[in-house]
């Protein structure tokens, strides 16, 4: 039981040696990828099971005792994070397999990717502040060279920007580590949770801002979401699928995890959260708008979706915060299901550019569905998840009464649906401006709109957001428990201790 | 002891930060490198001073507190390895470019473009720019290995 907390984190550490082992042979390094992924999701299934029935568990690396050791921690928010990180890795890795480029080209793809998978779990079950770091720097090593993959002037430019922006931050990240082990003396969540308390409210605050802004730049929130746009669209589509699923979530989790645990109940910085929220929310969907490339569009999205997630977690109500839980499971699930079709739409018609792509709906009328079933979840039409989720996130603001966040949420939706339609009216009904010189050659059999096996896992992902919308009333309560537990960490407090 | 590890690490957070706002990307790694120093030695600075840490040395209360040191120790090698690839993507630049300096996003160049009044536009296409990006320019796509197309403007602009 309590090796499926650690299990998630060293299965694909270990594969990702087997397979820069195995280099030789492409076959054998799938087929390690896909058990160690598959296996990952099938105990992510049953650690989540087990903790929402008997609540957190936790192990003690080393079997030191708490403060300590370093504690690897499950709750019910980590399970739930776990889960659908893992079923998104391991739809991304089907989708890298059956798209020709990036994984077929690449010795390293398979081994970089399960590191990759390796840090986002780590990220997720770990207690300890310092082994967070040591956990980010892991997903973002791997994102580094993933993202530069290809090598591409285009690619090396604006990668370039990522890694900067990335290693500023991890910087700013150990100077937060030197300033919380100054003050505390302990690395560990738990225990940190009930030292903070005792600090100088100056501290206190100087704590908790550069933590929102060391993750806020992991998690792309205004005013640091620049470099997300910019570096996201140049990498192969797999990679900026999961990036897009992932990278800002863990951000967007880390964010969450220490407001709620570290801080106490009477500093927390409600109106400052719900103002960046709204910010975040109105300039990712205006640049949206902006944008003439599909994955741009997209990306811009994340930005802007990135803004509910906040807004749920400054509303600090246990409705408020289940529905940032909700909408963070959406939104994984959404966009990347949306940029695994924006593959799609680029391998069938030879551009991401809106003006160079037309009359898809004729020439690949499965893409068109594909498209937009993620996309009209995003905006939040019913039954979808996105619906399901807005709603609980809206409900929970007017409950509280912040009718001003409230309304910016609504108008952003409205915008957002405004950017998807833009793509879908430019690549899917009307002629292109500008057809490209020599269109590209479709193989046999792609009446799908693409390979089988890039079709299959962007179709599953598309059902999975109906899924959720249909199965909306238990999420929703499953999400409502962990909202509960960040809320009251007294379970999670004793489950370390032990 | 704990005022010079503090204006150490102040220092090189100043010369870091300095640096890492130029233009020149062997300016930036250096910067990181620097800024990263300086979170080192703050992290050392975090802890208790005091003899070296090995049980036996002395009264307890007079080591050093080692959990610090260790975790320095861990983030040094995070930002060695992070450091090399970061150098090989510079060289890498530098072999598609002949140049070492931060480019553009082209892409948010024609957007601002398309923001532009016609008579703004007549000016800004001036062909001394290397930054501008014309309309007719080919998509970033398009120019994927096109750094030959930026060797005439590398001379002029160092």
């Amino acid at each position: 039981m309590s090796s499926l907390v650690v299990l998630p984190v060293l299965l694909p550490i270990v594969g990702a040696a087997l397979s820069i082992l195995l280099g030789g042979s492409r076959p054998l390094q799938r087929a390690i990828a896909l058990t160690v992924l598959s296996a990952n999701a099938a105990m992510a299934v049953v650690l989540l099971v087990e903790v929402d029935r008997d609540g957190p568990v936790s192990v003690q690396a080393g079997g030191w005792a708490a403060p300590v050791g370093i504690t690897f921690v499950a709750d019910r928010l980590s399970a739930i994070m776990l889960v659908v990180a893992s079923l998104m890795l391991l739809a991304v890795l089907v989708y890298a397999i059956g798209q020709p480029g990036a994984e077929r080209n690449h010795v390293g793809f398979q081994s970089v990717y399960l590191v990759l998978a390796a840090g986002v779990s780590a990220a997720f079950l770990t207690g300890d502040l310092f082994n967070l770091f040591v956990s980010i720097e892991m997903m973002l090593t791997a994102s580094y060279v993933l993202i530069t993959l290809g090598g591409r002037l285009d690619q090396v430019r604006s990668g370039m920007t990522y890694v900067v922006i990335s290693l500023l931050a991890s910087v700013l990240f150990v100077a937060l580590l030197a300033f919380v082990y100054a003050s505390t003396g302990t690395m560990n969540l738990a225990d940190l949770s009930t030292k903070i308390a005792d600090l100088p409210a100056g501290l206190r605050s100087a704590l908790a801002v550069l933590m929102l802004v060391v993750f806020g730049i992991k998690a792309a929130i205004f005013p640091l979401y620049f470099w997300l746009p910019d570096s996201y669209p140049t990498a192969p589509s797999p990679v900026t699928a999961i990036f897009a699923g992932l990278l800002t979530k863990v951000g967007v989790y880390a964010i969450i995890r220490t407001q709620t645990l570290l801080f106490p109940a009477d500093t927390r910085p409600t109106t400052l959260l719900l103002v960046l929220a709204a910010a975040t929310m109105v300039v990712g969907v205006l640049g949206a708008i902006a944008q003439g490339d599909v994955k741009r569009i997209l990306s811009f999205q994340i930005v802007s979706h990135i803004g509910y997630m906040i807004m749920g977690l400054g509303l600090f109500t246990v409705g408020g915060l289940a529905a940032a839980v909700l909408y963070t499971i959406h939104h994984i699930v959404a966009k990347t299901g949306l940029f695994l079709t924006g593959g799609l739409i680029e391998h069938a018609g030879g551009s991401s550019r809106l003006t160079r792509l037309g009359g898809m709906v004729r020439t690949a009328p499965a893409l068109a569905v594909l498209f937009l079933v993620p996309a009209l979840s995003l905006v939040g039409i019913p039954p979808l998840s996105g619906f399901i989720a807005k709603f609980a996130l809206v409900d929970a603001a007017a409950s509280s009464s912040s009718y001003a966040v409230m309304a910016v949420a609504l108008v952003v939706s409205l915008l957002t649906l405004y950017s998807l339609m833009k793509i879908w009216i430019a690549v899917f009904w009307s002629p292109a401006t500008e057809p490209l010189a020599s269109p590209p050659d479709r193989a046999q059999g792609e009446h799908l709109g693409g390979p089988l096996l890039m079709v299959a896992p962007t179709a599953a992902l598309a059902a999975l957001t109906v899924a959720i919308g249909l199965a909306a009333g238990p999420l929703y309560d499953l999400s409502l428990r962990a909202a509960a537990d960040l809320l009251d960490p007294s379970a999670y407090l004793a489950a370390v201790a032990r | 002891m704990t005022v010079l590890l503090a204006s150490t690490a102040a220092g090189l957070f100043g010369i870091g930060t300095y640096l890492v706002l130029q233009r020149k990307l062997s300016r930036i790694i250096i910067g990181i490198a620097l800024l990263g120093h300086g979170a080192n030695v703050l992290m050392i600075g975090s802890g208790r001073a005091g003899n070296a840490p090995i049980v036996g040395n002395g009264d307890n209360a007079d080591l050093a507190d080692p959990l610090p040191q260790a975790l320095a120790l861990t983030a040094i090698v995070i930002s060695f390895g992070t450091t090399a690839l970061l150098l090989a993507l510079a060289y890498r630049s530098w072999l598609l470019t002949d140049d070492d300096e931060v480019q553009d996003d082209v892409e948010d160049d024609m957007i601002a473009r398309r923001g532009m009044p016609d008579d703004d536009l007549a000016d800004a296409g001036d062909p001394s720019d290397p930054d501008d990006v014309h309309p007719d320019d080919p998509h970033p796509d398009d120019v994927r290995a096109a750094g030959s197309a930026r060797d005439a403007d590398a001379g002029d602009r160092s």
